[in-house]
């Protein structure tokens, strides 16, 4: 349904409001163009920039970009592009405008980027999250879950009933990845501690969220958090419930000055910054970006949200303690034994699965109340 | 177990309540024998402009009225080319809701994280919202408790007023209401233009009161689902309620569901509340059909066999 709505949301800007070249065709853009010694970079997202979310965290990336690279490149930017072939449009109207390296940025933008990668051999494309990768195109991605169990660990330590709340949007493996980790961070400094996930079936549906949430703190959960594209909901439900939450994309802590505790958040800049100097140079066939380049807390792609007012030192301290030892390697948190619900063994003793396994993930780890049975 | 009654109720009438609004201004619009298929689109921009106004002004009251002049806007561009320009119902109510959507999308995009503090907050009634179970649904913004007490207004307005009884017979009957030395056409648009504007309520209701956000798209559907509920509730405003809560409660139940950890997929769980809602249509729609508004049946059946 959404799909569809964006993509007639686009014709009709494009057919209703008589502009010129449609809102959807130039609108973010911030070109100023006759400079032809600039090298396009073009972003598309498929959301709004100011969601606290997934589409604001890209876009901070591609504010990055302009900033630190902004004598060398002129950047373009779209909103709103559906994960259809309007996306492919969308990325070679770019390149029609003098775009070389493209960044699509949602997860259903690579197979109409690939598309694009391949009608466009000259490009670079550096695709958010992707399992397929091409000649000229590669993907990145966070492994976010570390900040998860960070945030894990200070929720397992803040919450007095013993139960979290999840609020999951569909259970693929980024999803259960990023549950299962909090899971684990929070039982490992408090073995009592259980976390209900509830899946709404969207990415951004408030009302199915605000539902969600409110059954979860009336059902006894006392921390809640959260994996929506926009966060602002969720948050915006627990404050006014004076439960604590945790966010995800981006900080958020301004929604909720009460029971803010810490958030997974991305930190696109630097890598942005450096995919597109890579790309610049002409070195991207060989580079670790060539395929698929996937960065933690130890490269800085992710990170944890400024902590809460009040969350205590001793939380805080746990925490970046834990962070520390994720990026010196000392800790994984995937490392076995990781039982599944039923009890199974899913990671053996002492095994620390690649990042490939991990995107693999199909279950809830035991601790988790709740379902992703096929 | 008392504890999961008392959200499955209350959590029944806060999915519900956008939904009711749409089945009561469906209920206007086809009572004289308009489809609106664009109510999505009404109820999207009752959401927008409630938000909206609420941001800029911040005032509540105002978003209410912005958003039911914009749902109510919408309708009037339906209205007019179905009844001036005799325009295809069907066409014109699908292609208005994907307008909707569209215009609210575009006019949207700086109000997504725009904030309109505590907008509509629930008000709690004493004494009724201490019952036990059922204490939840006196719990709730204003917008909720006014969907309370519209389907037994609408239902007087409808069968109890002069005014109402020519809105009936304009869907019933054009000849009749010609008779008596009215203009069926009038009638058509003053109903039309009320149901939009009812949608409107609904989205506001969805935007200012319960989520107090703004994204969009965020009917979701909700709009869609109220017309198929008017077959539900038999034009009747007094069994609005039912689909708009069966509905509702199969939203609020699922998530009770999930959150018992049966081994259930999640995905089949999130289909329970158009599943059930099949399921309804497909029990009462056979006998349902011979109460349906006269001048309505002419436009479905053309339809059908065109």
């Amino acid at each position: 349904m959404k799909k569809f709505q964006l993509r007639l949301t686009a014709a009709l800007c494009a057919a209703v409001l008589v502009f010129a070249s449609g809102c959807s065709g130039s609108g973010g853009s911030s070109s100023d163009g006759g400079d032809a010694k600039k090298v396009g970079v073009g972003f598309i997202f498929i959301g709004t920039r100011d969601d606290y979310g997934y589409n604001q965290a890209a876009y901070e990336g591609s504010l990055a970009v302009e900033e630190e690279l902004g004598d060398q490149v002129t950047v373009y930017r779209q909103e709103n592009i559906p994960e259809t072939s309007e996306a492919t449009r969308a990325l070679e109207q770019m390149i029609q405008q003098g775009a070389t390296i493209l960044f699509p940025t949602s997860y259903g933008h690579l197979d109409p980027a690939l598309v694009a990668a391949e009608e466009n051999p000259d490009c670079i494309f550096f695709h958010q999250g992707g399992l397929k990768t091409s000649e000229n195109l590669g993907t990145y991605f966070g492994t976010i879950w570390e900040s998860f169990y960070l945030c894990g660990i200070a929720a397992g330590m803040s919450t007095e009933s013993n139960q979290l709340g999840f609020v999951g949007s569909f259970p693929i493996p980024q999803v259960l990845l990023n549950i299962n980790a909090f899971q684990l961070g929070a039982q490992s400094v408090n073995p009592d501690v259980t976390t209900t996930v509830v899946f709404t079936g969207s990415w951004s549906d408030p009302a199915a969220g605000t539902n969600a949430a409110n059954s979860l703190i009336d059902g006894g959960a006392d921390v809640i958090a959260q994996h929506q594209d926009s966060t602002k909901t969720i948050i915006g439900v627990c404050e006014s419930r004076g439960v604590k939450s945790i966010g995800i994309h981006a900080d958020a802590s301004e929604l909720a000055p009460e029971g803010w505790i810490t958030g997974a958040v991305w930190n696109w800049g630097d890598l942005f910054v450096d995919m597109t100097k890579t790309a610049l140079a002409g070195e991207f066939k060989g580079s670790k970006y060539d395929g698929k380049y996937r960065g933690g807390l130890k490269e800085g792609v992710v990170d944890i949200a400024p902590f809460g007012a009040n969350v205590s030192q001793e939380i805080q301290d746990a925490v970046n303690e834990a962070k520390a030892a994720i990026i010196s390697g000392d800790l994984f948190p995937f490392e076995g034994e990781v039982r599944d619900q039923d009890g199974s063994v899913v990671i053996e003793e002492g095994v620390r699965p690649s990042v490939d396994d991990l995107e693999t993930c199909d279950y809830l780890v035991e601790g988790c109340i709740g379902s992703v049975s096929e | 177990m008392i504890n999961i009654l008392t959200y499955l109720f209350s959590g029944a009438v806060q999915s519900g309540t956008s939904v009711l609004y749409g089945v009561y201004g469906e209920i206007l619009s086809e009572r004289v024998g308009v489809i609106n298929l664009g109510l999505e689109g009404s109820m999207v921009m009752g959401a927008f402009g409630a938000y909206a106004a609420t941001a800029q002004t911040g005032s509540p009251l105002l978003g209410v009225l912005a958003g039911m002049l914009l749902g109510g806007l919408l309708a009037l561009i339906h209205a007019y080319l179905v009844i001036a320009r005799k325009a295809n119902q069907l066409a014109t109510g699908l292609t208005l809701m994907f307008l909707g959507l569209g215009i609210t999308a575009f006019f949207g995009r700086g109000y997504v994280s725009a904030s309109i503090g505590g907008g509509l907050s629930a008000i709690k009634i004493p004494l009724l919202s201490d019952i036990p179970v059922i204490g939840g649904l006196f719990e709730q913004d204003i917008l909720t408790y006014l969907s309370y007490l519209l389907g037994p207004a609408l239902w007087f307005l409808l069968f109890k007023t002069r005014f109402g009884m020519l809105l009936r017979g304009t869907g019933e009957s054009e000849e009749v209401v010609y008779a008596y030395g009215l203009n069926p056409k009038r009638m058509r648009y003053i109903g039309v233009v009320m149901g939009g504007m009812l949608a409107g309520l609904g989205g506001a209701q969805l935007s200012i009161a319960y989520t107090k956000t703004w994204i969009e798209g965020m009917t979701n559907g909700r709009g869609v689902i109220a017309v198929a509920l008017v077959i539900l509730a038999t034009w009747q405003p007094l069994k609005a309620y039912i689909g708009a809560y069966i509905f509702g409660g199969a939203q609020s139940l699922q998530l009770v569901l999930q959150q018992q950890g049966y081994d259930v997929s999640p995905f089949l769980l999130l289909m329970l509340p158009y599943l059930l809602t099949l399921i309804a249509l497909f029990i009462v729609s056979r006998r349902k059909r011979q109460v349906m508004p006269a001048e309505l049946k002419k436009i479905v059946e053309s339809s059908v066999s065109s």
